[in-house]
């Protein structure tokens, strides 16, 4: 066919000011409501997450400050119980697993060459849901109904008998919400990385990040059913008498156990797997070397998302299964090692053959080994029967879960954000403070948690408010509390620093730390449709690969939001789609899934009469607007479109 | 070391503007999206089945003395019904792949009916299920699963009355009927889980 059948731009200078106006983001309040754009929707994510982040460390500091002296007053055991909950809560459903999924949306996009995530209009929806699911919570703990059960919710303490008033409900519907959003960010990335991929870029050319943000997805996809499936059981139990863990009428409180740790474990690898991403993918800029075994690292990824659906029941060691299941998954348990072994020593092959350049991301990434080494050798000593019995319930295990995962996930994410800070924002974050940053975190996590380890092992139990003084944990919870103090001078470092790069940082230009993948092809902001023209990828290394003569795509409209879908597996050309526009009703979606979601608590018809309006938003986001109709088929080669009779 | 940004346009570029603006089935990104929820309930209905094992696992008697195993009859009509519903399903599809509009809303019409004497007869199958949820665990799992498969079933059932509608409408055009393929392949999921609920739900308490 001759190109024009379409309606196609004349020169690339009328292309970019029409994708520039295809593309945007509305003006105004009611533009940002309407967004549908994957660098706005996924900055909200990042940003969302990072004050959730404060929100749960301020509870951290609050849990510190009580533990720092013996029979200390500040919070009281109910009070205390809300903290800790709302603390781990926080930490892996509202901070933890959104701000990966938003360096995704954000990332996976630009890496894969594509104009916008898949489907849009999901993002948005997903984006409000997790906001209004973690306004809830802490809505609901500002007027005393903070979820108090653990983040766990362990049945029966967190069945209406024992845990009689909202408390519980809230957490449970909570889940509902976050999950919900993270299963439809795992969608989108999925099809993102299946469909969206620049021509070239076939399954063995896909950079580890992006490979990482996939394999996180399957996880997802996999994991959250279970959380979902456990907390409607928990909820109906409590609100419309099911019995589902309640022992005398045929239940299993064990059964909760299962499901929640089904979920649960795999979910310390959703947070880590993306996490290894962003070390792939800052070592080889940092390095200027090509990353050290591709293959078996993209194997490993794999490996580690499935051996991490078999080891659940690690955390069950105490609650009398049988023995034969002990010892299957403490195998299970120590195979996980294999993998991520293998990943430690790739990405330390990378740093030997090349020329480490020590800037902050890469400091962090440098943190990051040294933390989550000690966390996985403490991880190791977990996963046998004889020495969980022992420390189970201890402090051992906290420290051994922070080290784990603020040395696998906040390390890497910080290195993450001094890393794309520059691209996402257009100004380099101050390498001074970043120093000052790490520094300060490094030795204040340290100091705070490497002390836990030897109350553990002095008997110290995980989750009571205050203790006694001639216990003899006195002096290491000081210390535990002091190091608190110096990790929030660290926060603080790295507060300042964003508040004054953004405005007066150095200009990053396209590619300030010269770095392989194709989100450095643009401009630092990138214009809301991503490239112009859209790039094609000849290696692994995109940019450090790259032809003299790379061809680049032409032909896709630019006056409607006009997307390339290529093969699964070699990413050759396929079709032209075109995506939505943006839309106020994601956001009324998600406002009528959050009245359906809160009303259902306080009555069960709430789950009927609720879904009325979710319906009515769900067909006001399908139906298709008139101008987009119009606009749509008018620029469009007749040919495609077979003739049907026109009421 | 060389950034494409830098290189320019030298080489001819890739033209796309010959290509379609939608293909079907595995080709379209629906077709995956559709995949991913496919794949996100299956597990779903996956661990509620290995829950209702579990609870079986721990219980003296399968059902609970003194109650009896659900009635047969509504259940297994419906069984039948929802694989019969399949026929018009492959039709809607088939027409679909040839933008055969009149056919294509013939036999949605003809899924639809199916789809709601399904319900219709799910209704039926509730008074029968021979327990209450807060009778015991035993009952709590049944209506678990059973408000599980409605609930795909009516939102599938809404789903496609929208789409019929959209049919019936002026804003009908060629890529709503990649659309319309892909809800018949959501349907087809609906259909097959409901085969080890049925399974489950109406044999096992006899059979096991």
């Amino acid at each position: 066919m001759a190109a024009g059948a379409i309606r196609l731009p004349a020169s690339r200078d009328q292309e970019r000011a029409e994708l520039e106006q295809t593309w945007r983001v509305g003006p105004g309040f009611w533009g940002w409501l309407c967004a549908a754009e994957h660098h706005e929707i996924g900055k909200r994510f990042i940003v969302t997450a990072f004050g959730f982040f404060l929100a749960g460390g301020v509870l951290a500091a609050l849990m510190r400050l009580q533990l720092a002296r013996p029979n200390n007053t500040l919070l009281g055991p109910d009070l205390y119980n809300q903290v800790f909950t709302m603390h781990g809560t926080t930490m892996m459903f509202l901070f933890a697993v959104p701000v990966m999924e938003g360096l995704g949306v954000y990332l996976v996009p630009m890496m894969v060459g594509a104009r916008n995530i898949a489907f849009p209009r999901l993002n948005a929806y997903s984006y409000w849901l997790y906001l209004f699911g973690g306004l809830l919570l802490y809505v609901a703990f500002f007027v005393n109904v903070g979820p108090d059960a653990g983040w766990f919710a362990y049945t029966p303490l967190s069945e209406s008998l024992f845990s009689p008033s909202k408390r519980v409900d809230i957490w449970a519907q909570m889940i509902t919400f976050t999950e919900l959003s993270a299963l439809a960010v795992a969608i989108e990335i999925l099809v993102t990385v299946f469909k969206l991929r620049a021509p070239g870029m076939s399954l063995s050319r896909i950079p580890l990040f992006v490979w990482a943000m996939a394999v996180m997805s399957f996880m997802v996809i996999f994991a959250m059913p279970a959380i979902m499936l456990g907390s409607t059981a928990l909820i109906l139990d409590r609100l419309v008498a099911t019995r589902f863990f309640v022992p005398s009428q045929g239940g299993d409180p064990l059964l909760w156990q299962h499901l929640f740790w089904f979920f649960g474990h795999p979910e310390v690898y959703i947070i880590f797997v993306p996490a290894t991403g962003v070390i792939s993918a800052i070592i080889p800029t940092f390095t200027g070397r090509r990353i050290f075994g591709y293959v078996p690292l993209v194997l490993s990824l794999v490996a580690t998302g499935f051996i991490a659906f078999g080891l659940w029941v690690h955390h069950m060691f105490v609650t009398g299964i049988p023995q034969l299941a002990g010892s299957f998954f403490t195998a299970a348990s120590l195979m996980i090692v294999i993998p991520n072994g293998v990943q430690v020593f790739c990405w330390i092959a990378s740093l030997w053959r090349g020329r480490v350049r020590l800037a902050s991301p890469m400091l962090f990434i440098l943190g990051f080994f040294a933390v989550f080494v000690i966390g996985g050798l403490t991880g190791v000593m977990l996963a046998s029967v004889p020495l969980d019995a022992q420390v189970h319930d201890s402090f051992f295990v906290v420290a051994h879960f922070h080290y784990v995962l603020i040395g696998g996930a906040v390390f890497p994410l910080f290195a993450a954000i001094y890393y794309w800070f520059p691209k996402a924002v257009g100004r380099m974050l101050s390498e001074r403070l970043g120093a000052w940053h790490f520094w300060l975190f490094f030795v204040g996590f340290n100091l705070t948690f490497f002390p836990m380890h030897v109350l553990g092992f002095r008997g110290m139990p995980r989750r009571v408010y205050t203790y006694a003084p001639d216990l003899g944990w006195s002096t290491l919870n000081l210390l535990a509390t002091a190091g608190a103090v110096i990790m929030t001078a660290g926060v603080t470092v790295f507060l300042v620093n964003v508040a004054a790069s953004r405005r007066r940082g150095a200009l990053a230009g396209d590619n300030p730390w010269n770095a392989a993948t194709l989100e450095w092809a643009t401009a630092s902001p990138p214009p809301p449709y991503n490239f112009l023209p859209m790039l094609t990828v000849a290696g692994r290394d995109a940019l450090w690969d790259a032809r003299p003569a790379q061809p680049v795509v032409t032909g896709l409209r630019s006056d409607v939001r006009d997307v390339l879908v290529t093969r699964v597996v070699d990413a050759e050309p396929d079709h032209r789609v075109t995506f939505p526009n943006n839309s106020i009703w994601p956001f009324l979606a998600a406002l009528a899934s959050t009245v359906m979601f809160i009303a259902s608590i306080y009555n069960p018809w709430g789950a009927v009469w609720g879904s009325v309006p979710i319906l009515v938003a769900l067909v006001g986001w399908f139906w298709p607007k008139e101008e987009e109709f119009r606009q749509r088929l008018e620029g469009e080669d007749p040919k495609w479109e077979p003739s049907l009779p026109r009421a | 070391v060389g950034t494409i940004a830098s290189t320019g346009v030298a080489s001819p570029p890739i033209d796309v503007s010959g290509l379609p603006p939608y293909a079907f089935g595995h080709r379209s990104v629906i077709w995956w999206g559709t995949l991913g929820m496919i794949v996100i309930e299956s597990t779903v209905f996956g661990l509620a089945l290995a829950s209702y094992y579990y609870l079986r696992s721990r219980a003296p008697s399968w059902p609970p003395a003194p109650l009896a195993p659900p009635g047969l009859l509504w259940g297994t009509l419906n069984t039948a019904i929802l694989l019969l519903s399949c026929v018009p399903n492959v039709l809607y599809q088939r027409a679909a792949r040839r933008f055969d509009l009149g056919r294509s809303r013939l036999w949605l019409a003809v899924a639809l009916a199916f789809a709601v004497a399904f319900v219709a007869v799910r209704c039926l199958e509730f008074t029968t299920l021979n327990c209450r949820w807060s009778t015991s665990a035993y009952g709590s799992i049944v209506f678990m699963l059973m408000g599980l498969h409605s609930t795909h079933l009516v939102t599938d059932l809404l789903d496609s009355l929208v789409l019929a509608a959209l049919f019936w409408s002026p804003k009908v055009e060629a890529r709503r009927f990649v659309d319309l393929s892909e809800n018949g392949d959501y349907w087809y999921f609906v259909v097959l889980a409901w085969l080890p609920i049925y399974a489950t739900v109406y044999w096992a308490p006899r059979l096991l």
